[in-house]
């Protein structure tokens, strides 16, 4: 045995009667799992930027831009963040690799906003039987809010389900004997949303329901799905698409002089990636729901909370288009793993992580809309649970009605 | 060590650069090398690299079964993501749905595919060249999208996958999932390497590889096309279904979005890099669709399709005919210095 290792030795022991003196108490102030120290926290983070999902890739870029304006203000509770983002290209079997890296190569605290249902299912289980968090998912789907069964992973965004919910009550209310046409993406994402949809118009859904169409996200363009739901009579559109497609079935409609009540989902409604496209005299009346603000919407200017994220954008991510919904799901979801370690101070074990992220209380990020707040409890692990209506008027979204919440308070 | 050397002076055939049938293999020595580093190296790394040498493993017999089709029977398939898919989805069903034990679902997904496979080769067979890689493509990118059907989601769990139970070593024995499945994994691959380098040296590989070099000298020595065609596709489409068995109970989870034609692409491309027709060389082509990405991706985050390309450039320029050619380089070598 060598100096070196008797010293080492010597200082550990020294270090254990120490904490059995104090009974803890000194040391119970700063707790540390893998991944975190006294000067750094590492989060690891999986984002398709190259495949078939790379659009979203935005999101990532704007995480680590957040991280790195955090860091040139000295950090959180004083440590830095190590944030360290892997490509999986949209494959489940890439992402398993990746997250097994972070996990035990990169040695990371936490897995943090992993992008994709597919990705996420895939590593749902590994994580949690590790023990280490896999916080605010970028998916939609319903499952990530089940505490009992996953007790390491928490969603973020409202989840579809319980958007098309929302949008068949309002349809209840405002027009119970409309002819409805449902036009969705056939994967996870859009038949979510049938299944809510259908759900929130329970015995009704038969008799309104005219006509179900689906297509592939690989199809260049949709314009025949719509002349065929044209054809069946509908006088409502629920459209249960992605960007590029949304702008698609807006602008035909138009051209074909058909005027449905028409509703799209709330991740369709970027001014500039869909309404601006599709021709805005043709998105007139077109309905959706929101959380979040869009960054490219004139009527938040002097919104304070927009205005630092203004800021943000001009400064680290100068030259990215404002319009792109990913610069503010990326801000907003950063931000609340800021806030989340904040709360767990110079406690920053896996556990500590997920029991703070379970207790968010009335957490506003600076691009919510106002009043939609973030809750959690150790039974909820749905962050966002609030969107309100809004109605496309001339170049924007107007907001109407009250804040619903997805239980339909 | 002579056999490999005779490959430098071959002349080309007209689809596929033809090696004579001994050089399928690898020389003695560098396979019992081979072996040992295979054997040792997972005893002295992270669970981690441990898993991703047991994707190594399996995309290299996808590769492996891309070659004896290709690089034994001279025919092309852009749509082995297809298969590997049928044997990832008939291992993730029997284990989750029947309750089977994960070992017998290997020889279920295996004998699923090359039925699939032979039912699939008899009318596209009648399809040569790059008629025939359509064709498969067709069936490559037609897959995700029958996996998500209706009718059978009861079964696949549509557009949500499945999740599949990672198996613990057997008898209590003291090691990791992970390296207990590398093991499984690697004895799997074994025996159907040796299997394959016997099947290409015994009466009918010579009867594929006849069909490769000439089809009208082949049918003329008496060879059956069409069934010879369509075994191999079938073998083919067998071994790569066992390959995706493996990939699944490893990755633990299958999705029609983990098989893509983008994964049929990179078995392809694993194959010419790791020399079209030279068995070995699937773990050369294999290691490059696992850490080549990842590398580019280090390189640039927005740019790692552009650095991938570059790579691929890199080394199609460098050593056209892939992994083997590096070996051939390398026997040389290791012999001057022998000799000086």
């Amino acid at each position: 045995m060598n100096l070196r290792q008797k010293l080492r030795i010597a200082t550990f022991s020294t270090a254990i009667m120490a904490f059995a003196a104090t009974g803890g108490s000194a040391l119970a102030q700063k707790k540390y799992d893998t991944g975190a120290s006294d000067t750094e926290i590492k989060i690891g983070n999986i984002m398709p930027y190259s495949g078939p999902a790379s659009a979203y890739g935005i999101i990532g870029k704007t995480e680590a831009a957040y991280f790195q304006m955090i860091n040139e203000q000295g950090g959180i509770n004083g440590r830095k963040v190590n944030f360290i983002t892997y490509d999986d290209a949209y494959s489940p079997p890439k992402a398993v690799e990746h997250t097994r890296k972070l996990v035990e190569s990169d040695e990371v605290l936490l897995v943090f906003n992993p992008l994709g249902t597919p990705s996420n299912t895939a590593i749902q289980k590994y994580l949690n039987a590790k023990k280490v968090p896999q916080l605010f998912v970028a998916t939609g789907a319903a499952k990530w809010n089940d505490p009992k069964h996953f007790p390491w992973t928490m969603g973020w965004q409202p989840n579809y389900q319980d958007e098309a919910r929302i949008y068949a009550k309002y349809l209840l209310k405002e027009k119970p004997d409309a002819k409805v046409a449902v036009l969705y993406q056939n994967d996870d994402f859009g038949k979510d949303y049938v299944k809510g949809f259908k759900e929130g118009l329970g015995d009704k859904a038969k008799s309104m329901i005219v006509i179900e169409e689906s297509y592939e996200i690989s199809e260049p363009t949709i314009d025949s799905h719509i002349v065929k739901i044209k054809a069946s009579g509908a006088d409502t559109l629920m459209d249960f698409t992605t960007p590029k497609f949304a702008a698609q079935t807006i602008k035909k409609h138009g051209e074909l002089n058909w005027k449905p009540l028409h509703t799209v989902t709330h991740v369709s409604v970027s001014v500039g990636a869909v309404m601006k496209p599709a021709g805005f005299e043709h998105g007139q009346g077109v309905l959706s729901a929101a959380y979040l603000k869009d960054g490219a919407d004139p009527q938040w200017n002097d919104d304070p909370g927009m205005k630092k994220w203004i800021a943000f954008v001009d400064k680290y991510m100068a030259g990215s288009n404002k319009a792109d919904s990913g610069l503010v799901f990326g801000y907003g979801v950063a931000q609340t793993l800021h806030k989340v370690l904040e709360m767990a101070g110079d406690n920053l074990t896996r556990e500590n992580v997920m029991k703070q992220a379970a207790s968010l209380k009335d957490f506003q990020t600076d691009v919510a809309l106002p009043g939609i707040k973030i809750n959690t409890s150790a039974t909820d692990f749905a962050p966002f649970q609030q969107v309100r209506m809004m109605r496309f008027k001339g170049e924007k979204w107007e907001l109407f009605g009250d804040i619903i919440s997805s239980d339909g308070h | 060590m002579s056999t490999i050397q005779e490959t430098t002076a071959e002349t080309q055939a007209a689809t596929v650069d033809a090696p004579p049938k001994k050089a399928m293999g690898l020389g003695r020595t560098a396979s019992w090398v081979m072996l040992i580093i295979l054997l040792a190296l997972p005893l002295f790394v992270r669970n981690f690299v441990i898993f991703q040498m047991t994707m190594l493993l399996i995309y290299g017999i996808a590769v492996l079964a891309l070659n004896i089709l290709t690089g034994g029977s001279g025919q092309f398939s852009l749509g082995q993501s297809a298969f590997y898919a049928i044997g990832a989805y008939t291992a993730a069903i029997l284990i989750e749905h029947g309750g089977v034990n994960y070992v017998l679902t290997l020889p279920a997904a295996g004998i699923v595919c090359f039925i699939v496979g032979f039912l699939f080769g008899l009318p596209a067979l009648r399809l040569s060249g790059i008629y025939l890689a359509l064709a498969t493509f067709a069936l490559a990118v037609a897959m995700p999208q029958l996996l998500k059907l209706g009718v059978i989601e009861h079964w696949t769990g549509g557009v949500q996958g499945l999740v599949v139970t990672k198996p613990d070593a057997p008898f209590g024995l003291p090691v990791s999932q992970d390296m207990w499945l590398y093991y499984f994994t690697l004895v799997v691959s074994l025996a159907i390497y040796l299997a394959s380098v016997n099947l290409l040296r015994s009466r009918s590989g010579r009867a594929m590889m006849a069909i490769r070099d000439n089809e009208i000298a082949a049918s003329a020595m008496g060879i059956d096309l069409s069934i010879y065609k369509t075994l191999a596709f079938g073998v083919s489409a067998g071994i790569t279904g066992v390959a995706g068995a493996l990939g699944a109970i490893a990755v633990q989870f299958v999705a029609p979005d983990s098989y893509t034609f983008q994964l049929a692409i990179a078995l392809f491309l694993g194959m010419v890099v790791g020399g079209v027709g030279w068995l070995p060389g699937s773990l050369a082509g294999a290691a490059f669709i696992v850490f080549v990405p990842n590398i580019a991706e280090g390189i640039s985050k927005g740019l790692s399709g552009a650095f991938f390309g570059v790579l691929l450039f890199v080394v199609i320029y460098l050593v056209p005919h892939g992994a083997r050619q590096g070996a051939i380089y390398a026997e040389t070598l290791f012999n001057k210095l022998r000799r000086s």
